[in-house]
């Protein structure tokens, strides 16, 4: 962060390069031709219905879906500019532990459900060698506190948290490394409106603190408006419309977008 | 005094003894004959030779009299004996449509060039237990006879590829790797899946299919043709060079019909599952034939959500002999291993009796 | 003793047993790491030895001694079969004496006697990966150990650490070889781990159904996976053997009567039995004197 701020803007080199990424499970159905770059500390929202591509995308450009066609150029602090997909998967394999989180829609597919979550949060860094238990745990407590759980729920495991707390708790899991990039999915889908309320600003909070880069996947205009810096509007596989959140959500220019803006308003 | 366990090497002795004497029951009874098994259990004798990799009746026969039935321990005795047979080559593909056919049937096409023809199945029978066999009533049977000579009989699926209406076959790989020399690694290719379901567990692979026809996997199969005959065996012998016939043997061969929505690149049409076995084992070739297409989800870009489509998990869990093998590897000594659960047990027990012991105390 | 008609020397013919010694050799040059073999069926069933005993088969030579144990006995039926399978086949000597072998086979034990540099361990393997329980797809485990992926059974012995207290694998305890692979010990008592670490005998290790054949070289660093601040302790028990009165060695339970009364004797019946021979020598000494 504060390497960001002594370097002149126009000399920032984006964290994440997209080139005309591409890939279709059947006509229509994934993500076609999508660029664009992320830059550190940018929150990038991906907007869209259901169907349009947004997960697609999302898996893509996180290293667990190959493309089709096109490149993702992912400037590392541990192994420098890297073609994520021309590279070994060792690679992509250690950037998922380390330098990136990845955060969910349904928690069960980024917990491990059957151990506590202690052993949840401390599972990257015993992945990355720690090997002293009392230490470990004194790190779990740390980051329950940071998501607000209370600590003496440790050696609970997350079958007993609530939808909130397990979300909450996903998060913790994946900055106990200090990662610098976030991708999650519709990460507060399913929840209550209050408890959606309390996540949302959880997550804000801590973005900001720890100067993180997300890209952000969410069919939900009113958490895109909250969380992202920038959007982009897919539709159909590719992306019809992008820029700034407050423009693109208060001047929509593309009919889809305004479609989507405006059965916002309509709720 | 204790006395640990000793004598192992007399109770072993004795043990196949006495197995040996019940294997031959009541000795009033005339002992069963290999020849008696091989021609009048074919079927046992079947599957024996398909699950155990070997085409040879007899042997076969003789592993169930001396498994006293049990298939699975007849399988067994013949692929240990399998193991020790030398290698002196590879034969040529099977030509399966130049087969002597004696049965032949559609599930999708009510005529076809060749015809259909019933042949030797249980399928129309009434299951009545049929008490004259009970004594022993042998009655000759009437056969009609048909003495026109076989017509041609082209693949079923051949005739639906002529429209493009279905996938062309797979392209076979020139040399199939030998499951039984080299270990299998994945994801595994389909000659590699072939061998290994065909040499699978029949029990297993007909749950399996059952289960991906109930929900559990993607598949909606018709049975495009079965087919059971005789078929040559040539092999090209290096100083000839130009194969010669080198056996006759009995084959069951299946070809299932399977949707396929198409993909990005493909437009929609039918997809294949091949299935064979040895002598006239029809369930086997069908069950194969079944778990074949539901095992290629994956390279057919269908979403992999069910135990039946995962390569992994049915292709390590096919084999009798294995399975059995690990199953009953439990009734081998655990002593220490249980020893050491045991000791743990106690000292965990022993420690929350502690704990508990003293919050009572602190409570106090 | 005399081979068994119609097959070759150890029942394997010489082709496979070459293919073994590659995968032996490969698994010796990279200690620990699961080496794919063709496993081929053997006449025993899979889960009964047949890793340890294609393993056996490739490196007995006419003028070996092998010993067989299982369960740290000589004398139990499976051990006795493994044993007889040999001296049919191969017609080599055996032995029950541990100090005497070139070759010893064990399911689920180390013998107590420190094994010598020129021996050979062949250890039976029923599950060779020690990720399986984690995850159970061979394509997925094998990219953790080529990452060193390992985390995730860091977080087993958390979990034991923060349920109990204390790690709670009492068998087939993990170590890390050489500090780079992850290995199964085979079911033998964690009591035994520290048998395996720089260990002047050649440790070789077999699966038959998996088809993996691992290595640990004499002298090899094994270390049994732990915390710094729980560190791996081993089994203990209060009594002592009724038999040869060793209170440092592994011992079974027996039940001795249906009141549930029980008796804690050696479960290696060699290192009993000479232990026994060294005090009676003693004693007669004593008289003599």
């Amino acid at each position: 962060m504060s390497n960001t701020a002594q370097t002149p803007w126009q000399d920032i080199e984006p964290l994440l390069s997209v080139q005309q990424l591409s890939k279709f499970y059947a006509p229509g159905k994934g993500c076609g031709d999508v660029s664009f770059d992320l830059y550190p500390g940018e929150v990038l929202g991906i907007v869209g219905e259901s169907g349009s591509g947004k997960s697609t995308l999302l898996n893509s450009l996180s290293a667990r879906l190959a493309p089709d066609a096109g490149k993702v150029i992912y400037r590392s602090e541990q192994f420098g500019e890297l073609d994520l997909y021309a590279g070994e998967e060792s690679l992509r394999r250690q950037l998922m532990r380390s330098e990136w989180g990845i955060v969910h829609q349904h928690a069960a597919d980024g917990l491990r459900m059957n151990v506590s979550a202690g052993a949840n949060i401390g599972e990257r860094l015993m992945a990355i060698g720690e090997r002293h238990y009392g230490d470990i745990r004194a790190r779990a407590e740390q980051w329950l506190q940071a998501v607000e759980i209370d600590s003496n729920r440790i050696d609970d495991k997350p079958a007993q948290f609530s939808g909130g707390m397990q979300q909450r708790l996903q998060i913790a899991r994946n900055l106990v490394t200090h990662p610098r990039l976030i991708f999650m999915d519709e990460p507060t889908g399913g929840l209550d409106v209050s408890v959606q309320a309390r996540l949302l600003d959880l997550l804000r909070t801590l973005v900001a603190q720890l100067g993180l880069s997300v890209i952000i996947v969410t069919h939900d205009l009113a958490v895109a408006r909250l969380l992202a810096h920038r959007l982009m509007v897919m539709r159909r596989g590719e992306v019809v419309e992008s820029g700034l959140t407050d423009q693109v959500l208060d001047d929509p220019q593309h009919p889809y977008t305004q479609l989507l803006v405006s059965s916002i308003l309509q709720n | 005094m204790y006395v640990a366990v000793k004598g192992g090497e007399r109770a072993i002795d004795n043990a196949h003894a006495l197995l040996a004497e019940r294997r031959r029951g009541d000795r009033k009874v005339t002992e069963l004959s290999v020849a008696q098994i091989q021609n009048q259990l074919p079927l046992a004798v079947d599957r024996v030779m398909t699950e155990g990799s070997v085409y040879d009746p007899e042997l076969a026969a003789l592993a169930l009299k001396q498994a006293s039935g049990d298939a699975v321990e007849a399988i067994f005795l013949l692929r240990a004996y399998r193991t020790t047979l030398p290698r002196f080559g590879y034969s040529e593909p099977l030509d399966t449509e130049a087969m002597q056919i004696e049965r032949r049937i559609s599930g999708t096409f009510k005529d076809l060039p060749g015809g259909q023809t019933l042949g030797a199945t249980y399928d129309y029978t009434h299951r009545l237990l049929d008490f004259k066999l009970l004594a022993e009533g042998e009655q000759p049977t009437e056969l009609e006879t048909d003495d026109r000579p076989l017509e041609p009989c082209p693949r079923v699926l051949e005739l639906l590829n002529k429209e493009g209406l279905i996938e062309p076959s797979p392209k076979a790989d020139a040399r199939p790797r030998d499951i039984t020399r080299e270990p299998v690694d994945y994801p595994a290719e389909r000659a590699v899946r072939l061998q290994n379901l065909v040499r699978g567990d029949e029990g297993f692979l007909l749950s399996l299919s059952y289960a991906s026809m109930r929900g559990y996997g993607d598949s909606h199969p018709f049975a495009g043709e079965i087919r059971s005959g005789r078929v040559a065996v040539e092999l090209v012998p290096e100083e000839l060079g130009f194969p010669i016939v080198v056996a006759d043997i009995a084959l069951t061969e299946c070809e299932m019909v399977n949707q396929f929505h198409g993909s990005k690149t493909e437009p929609a049409q039918f997809t294949r599952g091949y299935g064979v076995s040895f002598g006239y084992n029809e369930r086997k070739a069908m069950t194969v034939a079944l778990m074949e297409r539901a095992l290629r989800a994956e390279e057919l870009g269908e979403a992999v959500n069910y135990p039946t489509q995962d390569q992994e998990f049915v292709l390590s869990h096919t084999d009798c002999v294995s399975a059995n093998g690990f199953v009953s590897h439990l009734k081998l000594p655990h002593y220490v291993d249980f020893q050491s659960e045991l000791e743990m047990i106690r000292r965990l027990r022993r420690e929350t009796a502690e704990r508990d012991g003293q919050t009572e105390e602190a409570e106090v | 003793m005399s081979q068994a008609d119609g097959y070759n020397f150890a029942y394997l013919d010489e082709q496979t047993k070459r293919m073994i010694r590659r995968a032996i050799l490969k698994a010796v040059a990279i200690p620990g790491y699961q080496v794919p073999f063709g496993g081929r069926e053997m006449p025993l069933p899979h889960g009964w030895g047949t890793g340890g005993m294609q393993v056996t088969a490739s490196v007995i030579g006419t003028d070996d001694r092998l010993k067989v144990i299982d369960q740290g006995a000589d004398d139990t039926t499976n051990a006795i079969s493994i044993r007889r399978f040999f001296a049919r086949t191969a017609g080599v000597e055996t032995t029950e004496k541990t100090a005497d072998a070139t070759l010893i086979q064990t399911r689920h034990r180390i013998p107590e006697r420190p094994l010598k540099n020129g021996q050979i361990l062949i250890y039976q393997v029923p599950v060779p990966e020690p990720l399986r329980f984690i995850e159970p797809r061979d394509s997925e485990t094998r990219k953790m150990h080529a990452l060193r992926e390992y985390g995730a059974m860091q977080v087993k012995l958390y979990e034991d650490v923060a349920r109990f207290g204390h790690i709670a694998t009492s068998y087939d305890y993990p170590v890390m070889v050489n500090g780079r692979y992850m290995m199964c010990p085979s079911p033998i008592p964690k009591f035994d781990n520290p048998k395996m670490d720089r260990m002047p005998a050649l440790q070789l290790f077999g699966a038959g159904f998996e088809k993996r054949i691992y290595a640990v070289p004499p002298y090899t660093e094994v270390k049994s996976l732990d915390f710094d601040d729980h560190p791996f302790e081993v089994q203990q028990w209060e009594g002592s053997c009724e038999i040869c009165g060793s209170d440092h060695s592994f011992l079974d339970e027996v039940i001795t009567d249906d009141a549930g009364s029980k008796m804690f004797v050696c479960s290696d019946t060699d290192y009993c039995r000479e232990r026994l021979a060294e005090q009676s020598a003693a004693t007669t000494e004593e008289v003599a004197l």
